[in-house]
């Protein structure tokens, strides 16, 4: 918890005050630490029909306390609610009531999972009605919940059924405390979903991180290095001193290079296989911001921020991805933005290279999937960080409450969503664009 | 005999004294110079064979530098290290030295490098001070301390700053090169001339992105600070000379043709090629010789910074090379003139014979094959980080042309010192460190 209106509504005066008044009550979030249990308690419901038994039996040899149906006066660690089978409107109803039965009861920083088909043009058109109305009550619900507890679905493709590895990957990394600050969201699954160890999910594994110097980019270093893979951190040699310190904080590569340049993604390549071995992981987080409104825009801010932001990591992925120096099963991640998606007054350069991201990781996942991995991209909401820190007082005081959450998120909630993206945990997951945002209303 | 390369480098930016790097001193350099390293070839908490450098302007506090520095950074703390000191060649004989410790499988990795700093010399008080301050420490009652105190005189209070000044002679450096500029008629144009090539070529060499690898930002510094990219013949042009001015013959040293004083760190990366091999590294250039040599300025028989003009002619002998064998020169640009006057001796049928024993003249360098990515006029010279700024810059280049042109590329260094002091050395990059 890092903003001083949280640490006042979180004393007992505070408390009071908050709720008479009606003003929000963000909880400190129970995020990851190592050794700690993933939920917090052992009591997990499994709603649905048959088809959720597999689920029930695999989380009951996990030692959880499995329950089919709502029962009082529990507090449910975590909820799954399967609507996998569902093929009409009508057939929501019995589950979602269900759920909603079990809402009341729900422990503090519980999760909650809806498994769901993602509709398609190809359906019929009341089981797309059906599958896409699933979207629309996960989202309530995660509005609905409050202390920390958050609410997401897994959209799962024909072939992947609740309980089988391919879901079950996902699935961990939304009951966890890793997920702790995604909220609403909503992720499509492939079959591939591998199990990987919670503690070190990248172990053995070679990253590259762009932008690697600071804020985000560190804190994204820190978690794939505390997670087990080798990183090779990239950033401009204007910023090599910061970059030099994280890197050797983590006992890493330092690698000074303008990702603009033209052979970036030749001297990636040259740098990882000399030093570290085949790429596993890369992670584009390198980005710049030069707002202005649109009506004031000149070359330089639109040009240098199209040319960081997307037209980058375009020519680094056709020469990584021709390089030869990429391992057998390369996961990318880029880093877009809520901006992308809501767009931003003053961020028409911003927003279109972040917009332009998206478009790029659904374009891209046929070309990565043909060499064995995946590619996608993760749009981080308000985040508490020195960028943040340096707006005015009230757009900030207003940006931060407007989620689900009603608070900014930290950088490692950002590099958590980048981590289980990197790891085969995810490659069943690709094209996508994951929001850690804590549900913001902006772009939702 | 296993062979010694030049596996990289790295420094912080070089600062004009008394600006960025003002309030820091040689051990934060150092320090920033080896952790820059570290992260580069992913060193961090590994252990080297030894580190070794040096500073040209030390405090007393600073007696074990190079350790304290390691100390201080990423490096294992199990890391040996040691001082060296051999005034501008400091650097120069750290490399030296510690290639023999490799070549005689003593080693098989070790860091070499220097600092310095003029912006935070040592200031040390007056030798009557000194002398009384001892006394009163040796004093045992209260009536011995008194009369020790008693003793120590106004005069005695007056600090000594440290000053470029030779010893022996009270001249100081530019003034000794002042009189060898003008022994050799070195005009003041053919010295402007080489300054701004310094400065054009090493702007070109940030442009392209070739310090990418061998320089890491400092206190917000992320290029040398006495680059000057536009600067012109007609700027240089209009300096007054600051050198030279009392000899007879018209006075052409200026401060833009004369390095400042300047603060800053530099270290290289030295290995076996197993051990390059073990940590995924590319041997860059082979250490394959070096020699030193010293004149007799004091008698005024030679030149104070013309030593380096017999250490190339002797290990050019040696290793039965000669200037056409040399695809790349190094001459450390303490002057325009220094420069200038060791190519005029080089060329010189009388010089050769005489001086240097040769029955003909060395030749002339190919100024297209000299200082490529500048030198010191351009970058500063922090006495001691001079010899790594131009060991790994000089072996990055070399390793580059051997890749490009696919045949071996040969480089000679040249570096003068203070006390009458030259160091040469002779790098080559084959078609295997390719």
């Amino acid at each position: 918890m890092t903003d001083s209106y949280s640490r006042l509504i979180n004393t007992p005066l505070g408390k009071r005050a908050a709720k008479a008044l009606g003003l929000p009550h963000p909880v400190p979030l129970r995020r990851y630490e190592p050794g700690v249990e993933d939920l917090p308690g052992r009591e997990v419901l499994v709603l649905g029909g048959e088809g959720a038994d597999p689920l029930a039996a695999r989380l009951l040899s996990q030692g959880r306390s499995v329950h089919r149906h709502p029962e009082p006066r529990t507090a449910y660690a975590a909820v799954i609610a399967d609507f996998s089978a569902a093929a009409e409107p009508g057939d929501l109803q019995e589950t979602a009531l269900a759920l909603g039965h079990a809402l009341k009861g729900m422990a503090a920083h519980g999760r909650i999972v809806v498994l769901g088909r993602p509709a398609s043009p190809q359906d019929a058109p009341g089981t797309a009605a059906a599958r896409a109305g699933v979207v629309g009550l996960m989202r309530s619900v995660a509005h609905e919940v409050r202390r920390g507890a958050t609410c997401n679905a897994l959209l799962l493709e024909d072939g992947v059924e609740p309980g089988s590895d391919d879901a079950a990957a996902p699935l961990r990394f939304l009951l966890s405390t890793r997920s702790a600050y995604v909220n609403g969201q909503p992720l499509t699954v492939r079959p591939g979903g591998a199990a990987t160890d919670p503690d070190r999910p990248l172990a053995g594994k070679t990253a590259v991180v762009t932008g690697a110097a600071r804020g985000i980019g560190a804190a994204i270093v820190r978690r794939l290095s505390a997670d087990g893979a080798r990183v090779l951190l990239v950033d401009v040699p204007a910023a090599g001193e910061a970059l030099t310190n994280v890197a050797n904080e983590v006992g890493g590569v330092a690698l000074q290079l303008d990702i603009t340049a033209e052979d970036a993604g030749r001297r990636i390549a040259e740098a990882a296989s000399a030093r570290l071995g085949p790429i596993d992981v890369l992670v584009h987080n390198a980005g710049i911001t030069r707002d202005k409104l649109l009506a004031n825009m000149d070359e330089a801010r639109w040009a240098s921020v199209i040319a960081v932001n997307v037209s980058s990591q375009l020519a680094m992925n056709r020469q990584l991805l021709d390089s030869g120096a990429l391992g057998p099963a390369p996961r990318f991640v880029s880093l877009a933005s809520t901006s992308g998606i809501a767009g931003n007054r003053g961020q028409s350069n911003y927003a279109a290279s972040k917009a332009g991201i998206i478009g790029m990781v659904a374009a891209e996942a046929e070309r990565f999937a043909r060499a064995g991995g995946t590619v996608n991209a993760v749009a981080p909401g308000f985040i508490e960080t020195e960028m943040t820190r340096a707006m005015p007082a009230v757009t900030r005081e207003v940006a931060r409450r407007l989620n689900s959450l009603q608070q900014g998120g930290v950088p490692d909630d950002v590099a958590q969503a980048v981590g289980f993206l990197a790891s085969d945990a995810a490659a069943g997951i690709s094209g996508q664009t994951l929001r850690v945002c804590g549900q913001s209303m902006v772009g939702a | 005999m296993p062979d010694a390369y030049v596996l990289g480098g790295n420094r912080i930016p070089f600062a004009r004294s008394h600006g960025t790097y003002a309030q820091v001193g040689n051990r934060e350099m150092l320090t920033a110079a080896l952790d820059g390293l570290a992260a580069r070839y992913g060193l961090a908490r590994r252990e080297i064979g030894e580190v070794a450098a040096g500073a040209v302007l030390k405090h007393s506090r600073d007696f074990n530098l190079t350790r304290e520095a390691v100390l201080g950074s990423a490096l294992a703390p199990t890391t040996p290290a040691y001082d060296v000191q051999q005034a501008c060649a400091t650097g120069m004989e750290a490399v030296w030295g510690l290639s023999n410790k490799i070549r005689l499988g003593q080693l098989s990795s070790a860091i070499a490098g220097g600092a310095d700093t003029a912006s935070d010399a040592p200031i040390v008080v007056s030798e009557g001070l000194r002398r009384r301050l001892l006394e009163l420490a040796r004093a045992r009652t209260l009536g011995q301390r008194l009369a020790a105190a008693a003793k120590i005189r106004p005069g005695d209070l007056k600090p000594q700053a440290p000053s470029t000044e030779e010893p022996r002679t009270g001249l100081s450096m530019g003034e000794h090169q002042a009189v060898t500029t003008a022994a050799w008629g070195i005009e003041r144009t053919a010295q402007d001339e080489l300054a701004l090539a310094s400065h054009h070529r090493l702007a070109a060499a940030y442009e392209r992105g070739f310090f990418d690898d061998l320089v890491t930002g400092f206190r917000g510094l992320s290029r040398d600070g006495n680059l000057r990219p536009g600067s012109t013949l007609e700027k240089l042009g209009s300096l007054q000379p600051v050198f030279g001015r009392s000899l007879q013959e018209e006075a052409t040293m200026t401060a833009g043709n004369s390095t400042p004083l300047t603060d800053g760190a530099a270290t290289v990366l030295l290995g076996s090629r197993e051990w390059a091999a073990e940590q995924g590294l590319t041997p860059l250039a082979r250490v394959v010789d070096a020699e030193a040599a010293a004149v007799d300025f004091v008698s005024g028989e030679e030149g104070l910074l013309m030593a380096p003009v017999y250490a190339v002619s002797r290990l050019l002998r040696r290793l039965d090379l000669g200037f056409a064998d040399i695809d790349s020169f190094e001459i450390h640009e303490a002057f325009a003139a220094t420069v200038l006057c060791a190519l005029a001796a080089w060329e010189s049928e009388e010089f050769c014979r005489e001086r240097l024993g040769r029955s003909e003249p060395l030749g002339t360098v190919d100024r297209s094959k000299l200082n490529v990515n500048g030198s010191s006029l351009a970058a500063g010279h922090p006495f001691a980080a001079t010899g790594g700024r131009i060991v790994a810059t000089l072996a990055k280049q070399l390793h580059e042309d051997s890749a490009r042109t696919g045949r071996p590329q040969r480089g000679l260094i040249s570096v003068c010192a203070a006390g009458g002091l030259g160091v040469a050395m002779v790098l080559e990059a084959d078609a295997s460190t390719a």
